[in-house]
């Protein structure tokens, strides 16, 4: 197959970026999109043009190291991650315009490579339970219903790839923040730290830029962890509730 | 040079119960004083750093990924074993024990993998405060699943994400720590060399891999959690970033790399389909709970579609070979007799290497909805890769590079022949033996980082009060010099060829040479032509951009150059062990019905090996292997 690619290309992060026009030739349907991006860039070294730079690792659709804009679609047109998206669900001959993650908090520093550090940091300020290595009660000592479990992990399978606040045209987070809520809220392990979770990290949110939901759902139609946008709700119930519970002193 | 693997006295049961009664302690106030560099964020790496911040130490944590959360633990798809006995099936500490030895095809230090076992009930507790969903039952307790070399379900899960979970869990508490103010974080920040003084590893260099600058770090100990090194074979499971550099450096720098010839091949990936293929995907070994594993009887049968092939015509052949444990037989077992069968010409799909998985019996048991919940993600994972409904056809697997056992040496404290290095996870050698058992490797890298370093780390650090490095001491600046030097020299090689294209030579050398079998003939041919490969490497690699700012290109130089060196000291390592034991086997140690032949007469040791200089042979070190509890036998899983 062949393609027309338009790909972004940012020399570091102050530069001015620019789309370059390059041909992608002889691509395996079978190939994935990062693989037609390492035939490309083999070619390009070739013929003495810079390789593209882009993010990839485990390339099994866990790690969430891709932040490739597809088309105008964080992580392009199949939903779920870029390194799993295969050249059979092109066209021949099409053009593919290929950007990075576009959102104020994830500065791009260089061509398609993004900063997502702001994640990290929302993480630091609340997204873990306190608990110190060797001090756990035998796991079976709290029984969890599996309905509660199950619900929990389908919050916990967030990836951390950034799709969901690149899709938004608010540049929200919250349905990544709301995974880490929700999955730690669900939890009896969880309630300790119930509402300093919520009310810290949706504060470090803000710090970081993020925009707020305003209801698109754009985040969920492109999340490759099919994180339910519902849970957005969820944490701005437990949000309201632990800011109540703040202003009278009473919060955990 | 002699090594001394530092074995606590007393009985098997009692050793680490000893160990700890009489561990050195570390006072608050010292701890305090003490910087702990720890390089990889992965389950060992997370895990450790936590911990040994908890604890009171100043953690210095990097990693080349651009956030902890990514390391490939992540990747891990099955599950976790621990002796707990929830499912009362006669499950122990010691089953878990001489399950793991066994496995290992009595290649393991007898001391470790019987701590590794006595802690892993700790890691389930441990994780579950943390907040980790595993699977359920409905009343409300833990489940579990049975894995390959095991005849009880002792493996704990989260969907097939267990290793995602686990490392979230241990990412979770990092960033607990990092906000603290305890751990400092570098992300995207990959270790370039190591640096010694007086003989202690009291540092590390690092390339920022955002900016090109090159730096040293002093700290008072430096613990390496950098994984294995299966991507010298190019084509493999791991991530694309993973690599050897790490731990090749400090071989160079004199630590001990110990049985680099086990790598295991995991029998259950998705087939190669074409050159431009960057790596392999796998399939949970959990599957094999529930799918056959089968070929046609016949080489004539290949080509046709598998529900075409009535059952007589079907050779379920790891049930026909191994009755007690059919479809759960290990991996190093499993994948050579699904190679057995493809060279036989009885292989399925257009590369005819490829077996059958077959789920049909089980959803006809079932229900496709219960197999469905089992296995749901990587039913679709194979969908979207093969175009392929494996509900309605069986899935086309073929063993792939998945895990690395070799690793640097280490003692009972993971402290290897340099005084102040130490190895945890996979990247050490130590509990897994010449083959590992499915869901141990989560097991090691949490039990070495959360409940085996918090505990001999003093060993070292009591030796340590008062002995500051100078950061800027000559060794740093030899080491940052050097790094730089070898840095410019690949950027100004200005040749013809790509890195992938040097790298993808040597994978399928050691593939075809050092893979699945190995012969004296093959292994003599690959190491005279990685020597080739690599004086090419050096006068005819293309690098292209600048080394300051981001350049992947010039990252992927650096590991496979490193590679180029170590894929070799494999070869040496595979040819030097005259037997056939778990991952390694040798064509020409073998029973009439292809069995290995191990010989514990004269093999029952650790080759470890020590660097002696560009283009010089490495000296080999053995470790005998004494075995106090356990009986060698040989392995069978009939």
């Amino acid at each position: 197959m062949n393609f027309y690619l338009e790909v972004w290309r940012q020399k570091s992060p102050n530069a001015e970026g620019k789309f370059e026009h390059y041909e992608a030739k002889d691509i395996p349907a079978e190939a994935s999109f990062l693989e037609m991006l390492d035939i490309v860039n083999n070619n390009l070294t070739g013929t003495g043009v810079e390789p593209i730079q882009f993010d990839s690792d485990c390339r099994e659709g866990i790690c969430g190291s891709c932040s490739l804009t597809i088309n105008g679609i964080p992580h392009g047109p199949n939903r779920g991650t870029t390194c799993q998206l295969y050249m059979r669900k092109f066209t021949d001959g099409q053009i593919i315009t290929i950007e990075p993650f576009r959102a104020d908090s994830f500065p791009v520093q260089r061509d398609l490579v993004v900063d997502r550090s702001a994640f990290d940091r929302i993480i630091q300020s609340g997204g873990y339970i306190s608990e110190r290595s060797g001090s756990a009660p035998d796991a079976n000592a709290m029984p969890i219903s599996k309905v509660i479990a199950d619900q929990a992990m389908d919050a916990a399978v967030c990836i951390g790839c950034g799709a969901c606040a690149a899709a938004c045209p608010n540049g929200s987070a919250m349905l990544f923040v709301s995974a880490k809520v929700t999955h730690l809220g669900l939890l009896p392990q969880g309630q300790p730290e119930r509402d300093r979770r919520v009310l810290n990290m949706v504060r470090q949110m803000d710090k970081e830029g993020f925009g707020n939901c305003s209801n698109y759902y754009a985040c969920e139609a492109v999340c490759p962890a099919g994180i339910p946008a519902a849970f957005i709700g969820k944490m701005n119930r437990e949000y309201t509730i632990a800011s109540i519970k703040e202003a009278v002193g009473i919060a955990v | 040079m002699i090594l001394d693997s530092k074995i606590p006295a007393g009985p098997l049961e009692q050793k680490w119960t000893n160990f700890k009664n009489q561990a050195k302690l570390v006072s608050p106030a010292n701890k305090r004083k003490f910087d702990i560099i720890i390089v990889g964020s992965g389950l060992a790496g997370a895990s450790a750093a936590a911990t040994l911040a908890e604890q009171g130490y100043k953690v210095k944590c990097f990693c080349y990924q651009d956030s902890p959360r990514r390391a490939h633990s992540i990747a891990a798809q099955g599950g976790i074993n621990a002796a707990k006995n929830y499912q009362n099936d006669g499950d122990s500490v010691y089953r878990l024990f001489y399950d793991t030895i066994k496995g290992g095809d009595f290649r393991s230090r007898e001391a470790n993998v019987h701590r590794l076992a006595e802690v892993s009930s700790s890691i389930i507790d441990q994780c579950v405060a943390q907040g980790v969903p595993f699977a359920r039952e409905y009343g409300g307790l833990l489940d579990n699943r049975s894995f390959g070399g095991a005849q009880v379900s002792r493996t704990f899960y989260a969907r097939g994400q267990t290793g995602q979970q686990l490392l979230l869990g241990a990412y979770s508490a990092l960033s607990h720590q990092i906000a603290l103010g305890n751990v400092t974080m570098y992300p995207r920040t990959e270790m370039m060399d190591l640096v010694l003084v007086d003989g202690h590893a009291k540092g590390i260099v690092v390339r920022d891999m955002n900016t090109g600058a090159i730096s040293s770090h002093a700290g008072d100990s430096v613990l390496l959690c950098t994984g294995g090194y299966g991507n010298v074979f190019y084509l493999s499971t791991n991530a694309r970033g993973c690599n050897v550099t790490a731990t090749y450096r400090a071989h160079k720098r004199g630590a001990l790399f110990a049985n680099p010839c086990y790598t295991q091949i995991h029998p259950t990936c998705i087939p190669v389909s074409g050159d431009y293929q960057s790596k392999l995907t796998l399939m949970s070994e959990s599957l094999r709970n529930d799918g056959r594993v089968w070929v046609p009887k016949n080489a004539a049968d290949t080509g046709k579609a598998p529900q075409e092939i009535p059952e007589g015509d079907r050779d379920y052949f790891l049930e026909r070979k191994y009755p007690s444990y059919g479809n759960l037989a290990p991996r190093d077992i499993s994948s050579r007799s699904a190679k057995e069968a493809c060279d036989d010409g009885r292989g399925v799909g257009q590369s005819g290497l490829g077996v059958y998985l077959d789920f049909a019996e089980s959803i006809e048991r079932l229900g496709q909805h219960t197999i469905e919940e089992r296995y749901g993600n990587l039913f679709e994972m194979y969908h979207n890769i093969t175009g392929e409904n494996a509900y309605e056809r069986p899935m086309r697997i073929y063993p792939a590079v998945h895990y690395t056992m070799g690793g640097l040496w280490v003692d009972y404290n993971l402290m290897s022949n340099i005084p102040g290095l130490h190895v945890l996870g996979e990247a050490n050698f130590s509990d897994h033996g010449a083959n590992r058992l499915g869901a141990s490797a989560l097991m090691q890298g949490l039990a070495d980082g959360y409940f085996v370093i918090p505990y001999t780390l003093g060993e070292y650090m009591t030796t340590q009060f008062g002995k500051k490095t100078d950061p800027n001491g000559p060794a740093f600046v030899e080491a940052v010099e050097s790094t730089k030097a070898r840095v410019q020299k690949l950027m100004s090689i200005n040749g013809t060829r790509t890195v992938d294209s040097f790298h993808r030579e040597l994978g399928l050398l050691v593939w075809d040479k050092c893979g699945m079998a190995r012969d004296k003939e093959g292994l003599e041919e690959a190491i005279r032509k990685i020597g080739k490969l690599r004086r090419e490497f050096w006068t005819d690699l293309k690098l292209l951009g600048s080394p300051n700012g981001i350049n992947m290109e010039l990252e992927r130089a650096g590991r496979v150059a490193d590679f180029l060196e170590f894929g070799e000291l494999m070869c040496v390592d595979a040819l030097a062990r005259n037997e056939s034991c778990g991952g390694h086997f040798r064509t020409e140690f073998q029973t009439p019905e292809g069995e290995a032949v191990r010989n514990d007469d004269d093999y029952a040791y650790v080759s470890a090996w020590e660097y002696k200089g560009q283009d010089q042979p490495a000296n080999l070190v053995k470790e005998p292997l004494i075995y106090e509890k356990v009986k060698l036998s040989t392995r069978s899983y009939k």
